[in-house]
């Protein structure tokens, strides 16, 4: 976190992120307390029922997350030089990040061999610069070495798509 | 003595030729196993089993124990080097052993993980060895309230509060409460917070948490530097495990405190991921240096490897004299053991004194060939931070993806471990803490159970959490450790008080 | 011995791996063409885990099936996730599920959306037994002994431990307290072998545990059996203590305590597989339970050795649902 005191513009100020955070968690507070009440919140003759605990801990979740938004307003002024993040330390971020997302949702498609083909070799190649034989051979090696070890020899099935389906698996 | 005589037949029967190399292909099979968070102990185990059938049961116990020695030495690795657990139990050595990685001291850290959870194991074997039957029926006492007890110790051992604001220590820790209690109660058999989701039916699971928050996380924080691993610095240097061991012998207390925790928590069973959560929060709290835990304290790694494999070691005595399994790779052992028409109980010790006493003697040299094997193997390990940050960002990514998805063999963890990731970077630059929010999923679940199951027994009477001296005990010292830094803060005061003249 | 073994095993993966680039091996009847993949709806070192893990190791070992058998444990919401995992892999023929009896009460506790209908049905493979157990150091020598005791209590008084809650041990719990006349304290663990521990432990005072569960502690005179909920005695005469066998536990009717009830260990695929394809599992378990160490399997877990296909098992299924159905709804445990 740098605070070199006025803020560069198109960085990230900490006391949004601070208070969008602390706003989750008055949320999740919510839900948990909301559903707590479904299953019963009460003390029985022989014990707490479900939801007792999930209540408590529900109140005390949204209650910190109050305080923190306060506690943020409260400070406002003082915050405002805080910085979270810088564009130029954002942008790596989100490349790491956005490709991620991508690959996630990639393994869901395709399944894990290919998707982690596609996406070590990518960000080999476009990220770190590497040239076109280095980037496809890792990018073939490591899912190669994940089928051996995980289908292979420890029987551990991972998800698999069209391709693997077309080669019998 | 006559365990003596036991093992050193149990030496003979397991220092065959062939058992020896069933021992190192175990310990290698293990220690890849440990090193993968997608491959857990009770995988390899599950799978070599079959295979198993047709040898004789000591040499497939020694092969398979073997394997579960390897997984636990393992688990350190990548929790040292990439911040990325490859084990439930190594989560406390990340605490400290990234942070020296970070600082160029991963062989360092590496040394000590493995050197210590070579002494824990083998406080654990002695005490098998010699107090078996003592403590299979000690560990017979253990009801729902001493279960209570322990999980409120454990709790209130690593509580304290750090150097994050208390706010968000305590946000985090509810929020970690709360993703705890996602799922079915098991209690009632009702489901809570699923919301008609069945994705959501078997609730958070805390390996999917920790490899997004810690794993995920720290990529993301490393990205902010650029393309650029901290640790790249580490020298490969062998004499660094000779160096790392003059170090380790001014520790022996938190080492000893270690092992003690370890084989309790083993035996009883709370299991070795609390152990090893549990020796961390003793050693920051009596250490002198305790303040600079979290900073890459070699204590810091020392305490939570020592407790873990003591406590994993331990955790197959149970499971032996009462067939009660302390994890799930004992679990699946204690399978094997029906296959091999060995019948796990009070009565194996009798029975089967050449099996029991050549699995015994198995521990001793699997752990010793284990400790051999990845005390070579440190700088090569060190040597993985040297590989350019543009390859290793993405394949640790794929693995942890693999490690997620192979929890409950389902997409929506990689999909929540991606969730995780975010929230591990924005906790982190938040300053919110991520060890408490850890371990109140792991122990919340636990703890909400047993003190309910002791509410049916008493009828719902707090009482029963100091009805016998066991239960009072522990609860006791938990409070008493609860409420450690107010007492140390008042003491100090005292004292202060002391000195100065009297206020008007 | 352990080198061929060994080698054996290097062999398996090279067939294994010869079949994956030939995917279509002509052969008459139908085959698995992937690993089969054996769903466990519950966690590893339970009952079910131990069958399906024994059965893989078994077809293995005896080189039953070309393709391995994968096991895989998905116990979530009371093993919701591993019935929903079937139901939705619709004309999957590899993937089967073992079911223990939370294939009748998850639906019914929970409301989760699946039945055994949702499933195509294969066999059943034995039936687990359950037995009343008490600890060896209590009074109570025989069952009227202690149901006499239970009702001379006050309410509550007993305590009765059982693996989760809503399912099979405390429907049994139920049906008992009802039997009987008056009320016992339930408590809930995540499985059996804790059960057993805790009653050796004196922290219970009762247990209804199968047979293979509590075994180790009655052999080493821990814990005293006093009744099996089934209509026969178990039929395995083989001592186990210096003095009992199996077959001397008496029936809980034959004791004044008209409770039965017997868990399913069956096999189900998913919906809209093909007649041919479960024929070839049949045919596996039949030839799974010809070998030896299933006979000496059964008989160490004193199983109930019932074996069952097609119309006969559907209709094992259908009743044993209503059963369960009226069970759940006198106790009160259906989802509202």
């Amino acid at each position: 976190m740098a605070s070199n005191g006025k803020q560069p513009a198109g960085a990230i100020a900490t006391r949004w992120v601070e208070i969008g955070v602390a706003v989750a968690l008055v949320v999740v507070g919510a839900i948990v307390i909301l559903d707590s009440h479904r299953v019963g919140v009460g003390w029985a003759p022989d014990g707490p029922r479900s939801g007792y605990f999930p209540n408590i801990i529900g109140w005390i979740l949204a209650a910190v997350g109050a305080w923190i938004v306060g506690e943020t307003v409260y400070r406002w002024k003082s915050l405002e030089s805080k910085v979270f993040v810088e564009r130029e330390q954002l942008k790596p971020v989100l490349q790491m990040l956005l490709p991620t997302i991508a690959y996630v949702a990639l393994v869901a498609l395709i399944g894990i061999y290919v998707a982690s083909m596609i996406y070590i070799g990518a960000f080999m190649r476009v990220q770190g610069r590497f040239g076109w034989l280095k980037s496809l051979a890792v990018a073939i090696a490591v899912p190669v070495a994940i089928f051996l070890l995980f289908e292979i020899w420890f029987l551990v099935p991972l998800p698999k798509g069209p391709v693997e389906n077309l080669l019998g698996y | 003595m006559e365990e003596i005589g036991n093992l050193m037949h149990g030496f003979a029967v397991a220092l065959t030729w062939h058992n020896l190399v069933f021992m190192l292909v175990g310990i290698l099979l293990g220690v890849l196993i440990g090193v993968l968070p997608g491959l857990g102990g009770a995988n390899g185990v599950a799978i070599l089993l079959p295979l198993t059938f047709t040898m004789h049961p000591t040499s497939a116990i020694i092969m398979l124990s073997c394997i579960y020695w390897g997984a636990l030495f393992g688990g350190a690795i990548t929790s040292i080097l990439f911040n990325i657990p490859g084990e439930p139990w190594s989560v406390a050595t990340t605490f400290d052993g990234y942070p020296m990685a970070q600082q160029g001291r991963a062989g360092e850290a590496l040394t000590a993980a493995f050197t210590s959870s070579f002494v824990g194991a083998l406080f654990a074997v002695l005490m098998i060895t010699f107090l078996a039957p003592l403590v299979a029926k000690f560990a017979l006492k253990f009801g729902p309230p001493e279960y209570f007890a322990i999980q409120l110790l454990t709790f209130c051992s690593f509580v304290g509060m750090g150097r994050e604001p208390p706010a968000k220590t305590i946000a985090a820790m509810m929020l970690g409460f709360a993703l705890a209690a996602v799922g079915l109660d098991t209690m009632t058999g009702t489901l809570r917070m699923t919301f008609g989701q069945t994705q959501l039916l078997q609730g958070f699971d805390f390996l999917v948490a920790v490899i997004g928050l810690f794993g995920l996380g720290e990529i993301f924080l490393t990205m902010e530097e650029g393309l650029a691993f901290k640790g790249k610095s580490a020298k490969i240097d062998p004499a660094v495990v000779l160096r790392t061991w003059a170090q380790l012998p001014r520790l022996w207390v938190t080492s000893l405190r270690s092992c003690l925790v370890g084989c309790w928590m083993g035996v009883t069973p709370g299991g070795a991921t609390p152990a090893s959560f549990m020796s961390y929060g003793m050693a920051r709290r009596f250490s002198k240096d305790g303040d600079k835990f979290g900073e890459g304290q070699i204590e810091g790694v020392v305490a939570p490897e020592t407790a873990a494999h003591a406590a994993g070691t331990s955790a197959l005595l149970p499971m032996l004299t009462l067939g009660i399994p302390g994890s799930p790779t004992a679990a699946v052992l204690l399978g094997g053991l029906m296959i091999w028409g060995l019948q796990p109980g009070p009565l194996l010790f009798v029975e089967q004194k050449e099996f029991v006493w050549g699995l015994i003697a198995s521990m001793y040299l699997g752990n010793i060939a284990g400790l051999l094997i990845v005390l070579t193997t440190v700088p090569w390990w060190a040597a993985i931070l040297r590989i350019p940050f543009a390859i290793i960002a993405p394949v640790i990514v794929v693995i942890c993806a693999i490690g997620a998805y192979t929890v409950h063999n389902n997409m929506f963890d990689v999909v929540m471990m991606l969730g995780f990731g975010v929230m591990g970077y924005l906790f982190k630059k938040l300053r919110y803490p991520l060890a408490p929010l850890i371990l109140a999923l792991v122990l919340g679940d636990m703890a909400e159970t047993s003190f309910r199951q002791s509410m049916l027994l008493s009828g719902g009477s707090m009482s029963i959490f100091f009805a016998n001296a066991l239960v009072g005990s522990i609860v006791t010292l938990a409070i008493l450790l609860l409420c450690w830094p107010l007492i140390g803060y008042l003491l100090d005061r005292w004292r202060a008080s002391q000195g100065r003249p009297k206020r008007a | 011995m352990d080198r061929q073994l060994i080698c054996r095993s290097l062999a398996a993966a090279g067939v294994a791996a010869a079949f994956a680039v030939t995917p279509f091996a002509a052969s008459a009847a139908w085959e698995p063409t992937k690993p089969v993949e054996f769903v466990v709806p519950a966690g590893t070192g339970g009952g079910a885990d131990q069958m399906a893990r024994f059965i893989q190791g078994l077809v293995a070992k005896n080189n039953l099936m070309k393709q391995p058998i994968i096991v895989v444990n998905k116990s979530g919401g009371a093993g919701a996730e591993g019935f929903l995992d079937v139901k939705s892999s619709k004309g999957d023929p590899n993937k089967i599920i073992i079911t223990l009896s939370n294939l009748f009460t998850t639906p019914l506790a929970t409301g989760v959306p699946f039945n055994w209908k949702d499933l195509t049905p294969v066999a059943m493979l034995a039936l687990d037994e359950f037995v009343l157990w008490v600890n060896a150091e209590s009074p109570y020598k025989t069952t009227t002994e202690y149901m006499t005791a239970i009702k001379g209590g006050s309410a509550g008084q007993f305590k009765m431990g059982g693996t989760g809650s809503k399912q099979e041990d405390q429907i049994i719990t139920v049906a008992l307290e009802k039997s009987v006349g008056n009320k016992m304290t339930y408590i809930p663990f995540k499985g059996g072998g804790a059960v057993a521990v805790q009653l050796v432990g004196k922290h219970i005072d009762s247990s209804v545990n199968n047979p293979i569960e509590a075994v180790a502690h009655w052999r080493s005179g821990a814990l005293r059996p006093l009744c099996v909920f089934d209509s026969a005695p178990m039929p395995y005469p083989t001592k186990i203590t210096a003095t009992q066998s199996w077959q001397d536990i008496p029936t809980c009717k034959s004791q004044g305590l008209a409770v039965e009830y017997q868990m399913l260990r069956g096999i189900f695929m998913p919906p809209g597989v093909t007649q041919e394809q479960v024929d070839f599992y049949i045919d596996l378990f039949k030839k799974v339970r010809a070998t030896p160490d299933w006979k000496k399997f059964t008989e160490d877990g004193a199983f109930n050795n019932t074996f069952m296909v097609g119309k006969d098992f559907v209709e094992w299924v259908t009743k044993a649902e209503g059963t369960h159905k009226t069970l759940m709804q006198e106790a009160g445990f259906i989802a509202k």
